[in-house]
């Protein structure tokens, strides 16, 4: 296998390199692919859409289409990351182990029935549990919010600047998934349940789908945010630009509950007991 | 020579793509274990996405954000012309995003299959699996 | 309502996915029907879509319905470009899809009763996805609907609780993946030389840089990941273990559709974007190709002979299939493009046929292995009615529609004066009906020899249920009716196809 994989290898290799010699130059500014359709979007970009960041503007409105799919894909690699994993309810035959908070004794239960919450004194802790940095669990609780605020300032502001519902949502995600590492992952699954994860993501996708059919109601093509300026009394450039902070809101809440339930079923193995 | 020089200089970053393409088609035909070839696939997905960035590029060209006054958004505001050659070609950033999105979904994807396999045969190795697969 | 239809046909779909997903936390007893509701829907909009296109002049407007996403015009904007073509295509992969949401609904509440939304979400996303793929006119698009259905299928086949189904996934998840990223490097390459990503633009570029090297390299890079997509010959050993360690539900969606979908994109690329003078005259690659087709056919015959169970049999038979569609459209003749195309439609319905049949055996019998037939017809005498239907279809035998794509097929063959292909078909043809009247010996006299199953209780009915069953015969019987109207459907549907790229 190794010896066929290096002959595919350096063959494909071998014609794919003898395919260059016809390229354009790299970074030609005459090239094909910079003067055929991308001088429109630089161009007619700010004025059709509003939106000063023309990735921004291309991604969510010229080829807005590609981009609701995209958060399909991630949305799909959520659903499926659960469907495969998760193990619905808690095994009877668990073994759970609480730590008294004052003293560090540690008590074994097995047949764990109702201890969770029940016990104030008492915290549950993971089977390899070492006892928590607390520079690094304070670090982090303060760290959060600010991370937090970043990423809607990011997904706000990816009209004018580097950003938008993907980055801002994946930042969003980082944050809960950060308190799940500096915590365990019981902590961020009291602050976000599962539930919630699920929801959230279709959520997601349906603010983005739903703006494209809430077009497509008002008369329009789907997924034409100038239909929405009937609803918003704007203009349509400026309905358009509305339009893409919308759909990215919904990016942004759908790949970060994709994220963090992606993370939470295959860290632990789908039970949701102990992550990493 | 120095045709041969500017030829190289004009396409070498697509060599590069090619070589890392290469190595991940390499991991993911000539590797045993399930993990190395999910990574394999990854830096598969990695050349590709040089690749594209590669079209973008534009010599003496800004990032493709719209150079716009205080006022900041309403289209008005921009009176003067803009140039196609000052700024990147946006449209393979865009795709590019698309696709690392496809690659971190099919990573989500390739991981909890991994770790299904291993569940079901306890072990992530090709060959240990296929023998066990064979007693049974 | 009606310019909307191919808006709908993707939109409503994907919302029911969304829906039935929210729905699985709620009310798990919703999730059924919404997605019935979906598919129906998408059902309707591609009936629809048909007969508009049907009624459409193609002197006109070249009898294409354009449908601008975003309201942008093509070549900056994504559109759908629904001709006579890909209509044909949605029709059927709605018809299979919403057919066999129904047939299968009692096995999927059995056997994934917690995760039942999860189910229908990836299902409904993955009948999305392939109904995007066929309608839209845009190359990089067609690649984000490529991974929305990989991604799902992966997940799908997977949980079939068989032993080796996740490794089978796994397989399949680098080969797709493989597959997939050939076809966007493929893009990548149209891209670099003609600034665009529009199918038809690209297309009317195109002819000015057939000499280039970069052109070549995208065709052939195109074809690859296609062909893995597919499972064409040499690139197919993930196919047979994911579509036999699928669930029963999964299988049956999955198998008839998804290589059916994969060979409508190569016809596309071929036909619309590459043009058939590129394909046929300036790449001197067509004998090859058939010649690997021939291979396909004659290998996936005898690994189909030597198969240890039914299901893995259909697979390697599916791998023949694709030998069969891809070497027909190659032939670079009207026939044999006609046979190809035909040969979608009728393929994709004798698989759903015969994988609906092995379904409804495993609902009952709990296995799909050879021993597990005996004594079959008895016990399930619709289901195997509908089961040699398939299997008369898929060996070929007259009124049933895979006689007459065949006929296409070999008349194609002989045209170009390729008799190893035509040798191909035939000798696959007589495997099948090897491989199917053992089968139905089995079956049928299987009982006799009952000592096997230790005792002399006779076999009794026991019938799948009729929801199961009724879907089963409606396909049967399709396979039939397309087989008496398969004159009407190559004039007025296949013959506009091929006139409109001007072939010959």
């Amino acid at each position: 296998m190794k010896f066929l994989g290096i002959i595919v290898v350096v063959i494909t290799g071998a014609l794919l390199v003898y395919t260059t010699g016809d390229f354009p130059s790299w970074s030609d500014p005459a090239s094909p692919a910079s003067t055929h359709v991308s001088p429109h979007y630089i161009e007619k970009g700010m004025h059709e859409t509003a939106a000063p960041n023309i990735v921004t503007a291309v991604l969510a409105d010229y080829r807005g289409f590609d981009t609701l799919f995209e958060t399909t894909v991630v949305f799909c690699a959520g659903v499926v990351c659960f469907f495969l994993l998760r193990i619905p309810g808690r095994s009877p035959f668990t073994e759970c182990q609480y730590r008294h908070k004052a003293t560090g004794i540690t008590v074994r239960v097995k047949h764990d029935r109702k201890m969770s919450g029940s016990f104030g004194e008492f915290e549950r802790i993971d089977t390899l549990w070492t006892p928590h940095d607390l520079i690094i669990q304070t670090a982090c609780r303060i760290l959060i919010p600010f991370i937090q605020l970043f990423a809607l300032y990011v997904i706000a502001h990816g009209h004018h600047s580097p950003g938008g519902g993907f980055q801002g949502g994946v930042i969003l995600g980082a944050s809960i998934i950060l308190l799940a590492i500096s915590h365990d992952l019981r902590t961020a699954l009291d602050r976000l349940g599962e539930k919630a994860h699920a929801i959230l993501c279709s959520v997601g996708v349906l603010v983005y789908a739903g703006t494209g059919a809430v077009c497509m109601v008002l008369g329009f093509n789907f997924l034409d945010y100038g239909a929405l300026a009937r609803i918003l009394h704007v203009d349509p450039v400026m309905a358009r630009s509305h339009g893409i902070l919308v759909v990215e809101v919904g990016v942004g809440l759908a790949v970060m509950a994709a994220l963090i339930w992606i993370y939470s079923n295959v860290s632990s193995r789908g039970n949701y007991d102990e992550g990493l | 020579m120095s045709e041969i020089i500017s030829s190289v200089v004009a396409h070498y970053n697509y060599w590069i793509y090619i070589a890392l393409m290469m190595i991940g088609l390499y991991a993911v035909i000539g590797k045993k274990n399930l993990i190395k070839k999910i990574i394999g696939v990854n830096i598969f997905q990695t050349a590709i996405i040089l690749f594209y960035v590669s079209i973008g590029a534009k010599k003496g060209a800004t990032i493709p954000i719209i150079h716009h006054g205080p006022g900041g958004g309403h289209h008005e505001t921009t009176a003067s012309v803009i140039e196609a050659s000052q700024y990147m070609n946006p449209l393979p950033h865009v795709l590019m995003l698309t696709a690392i999105v496809v690659a971190v979904a099919t990573l989500g994807v390739a991981l909890a299959l991994a770790i299904k396999v291993y569940n079901q045969y306890g072990t992530l190795e090709e060959d240990e699996i296929l023998s066990r697969i064979r007693v049974r | 309502m009606s310019s909307q239809y191919p808006g709908l046909l993707i939109i409503v779909p994907l919302l029911s996915a969304l829906l039935i997903s929210v729905a699985g936390w709620v009310n798990k007893r919703l999730c059924f029907p919404i997605a019935v509701v979906g598919l129906s829907v998408a059902l309707y909009a591609s009936i629809g879509l048909l007969l508009r296109v049907l009624a459409a002049d193609p002197a006109l407007d070249g009898g294409v319905v354009l449908y601008r996403l975003g309201g942008w015009d093509p070549p900056w904007g994504i559109a759908y470009y629904v001709d006579r073509l890909n209509a044909l295509v949605l029709v059927v992969v709605s018809v299979s899809a919403l057919l066999n949401l129904i047939a299968t609904k009692n096995d999927v509440r059995e056997s994934f009763s917690t995760k039942i939304g999860a189910f229908y979400t990836l299902y409904i996303l993955l009948v999305t996805g392939l109904l995007g793929i066929t309608v839209t006119g845009d190359a990089f698009n067609l690649y984000v609907l490529l991974e929305i259905t990989a991604l799902t299928g992966y997940g799908l086949i997977a949980m079939g609780g068989e032993y080796r189904a996740p490794l089978a996934s796994l397989n399949y998840v680098y080969m797709g993946t493989i597959g997939a990223c050939f076809y966007l490097l493929g893009v990548g390459y149209l891209y670099m030389i003609t600034g665009s990503l529009n199918m038809a633009d690209i297309a009317s570029i195109l002819p000015g840089l057939y000499d280039s090297k970069v052109v070549l390299a995208a065709f052939v890079i195109c074809m690859v990941g296609v062909w893995l997509k597919m499972g064409f010959f040499p690139l197919h050993a993930w196919l047979p273990n994911a579509y036999t360690y699928a669930p029963s539900a999964v299988s049956s969606l999955i198998a008839p559709l998804m290589t059916k979908v994969m060979i409508y994109v190569m016809i596309r690329l071929m036909l619309t974007v590459f043009t058939p003078e590129f394909t046929f005259s300036v790449l001197a690659l067509q004998t090859s190709v058939v010649w690997l087709a021939v291979i396909a056919i004659v290998m996936g015959s005898i690994l189909a002979l030597g198969a240890p169970d039914v299901k893995k049999m259909l697979t390697y038979i599916i791998v023949a299939e694709v030998g069969y569609m891809v070497g027909g459209a190659w032939l670079g003749n009207r026939a044999g493009m006609t046979g190809s195309i035909l040969h979608i439609a009728n393929d994709a319905l004798m698989t759903l046929c015969v994988f609906l049949a092995v379904g409804n055996v495993v609902y009952r019998v709990k296995g799909y292995g050879f021993d597990d037939l005996r004594g079959i017809f008895v016990k399930m005498p619709f289901t195997m009615i509908g089961f040699v239907a398939g299997a008369f279809s898929i060996i070929g035998v007259p009124p049933t529609c895979g006689f007459f794509s065949k006929w296409y097929l070999i008349s194609g063959g002989i045209e170009a004066g390729h008799y190893g292909f035509v040798a191909a078909l035939v000798f696959s043809s007589l495997i099948n009906a090897v491989l199917f009247f053992k089968l139905i010996e089995v079956g049928y006299y299987g009982s006799e020899d009952a000592h096997h199953h230790h005792g002399t209780t006779p076999v009794s009915m026991a019938e799948a249920p009729v929801s199961m069953v009724v879907p089963l015969l409606i396909v049967a019987g399709g396979l039939i009716a397309v087989g008496l109207y398969t004159g009407d459907i190559v004039a007025r549907i296949i013959d506009p196809v091929i006139a409109q790229t001007i072939m010959d």
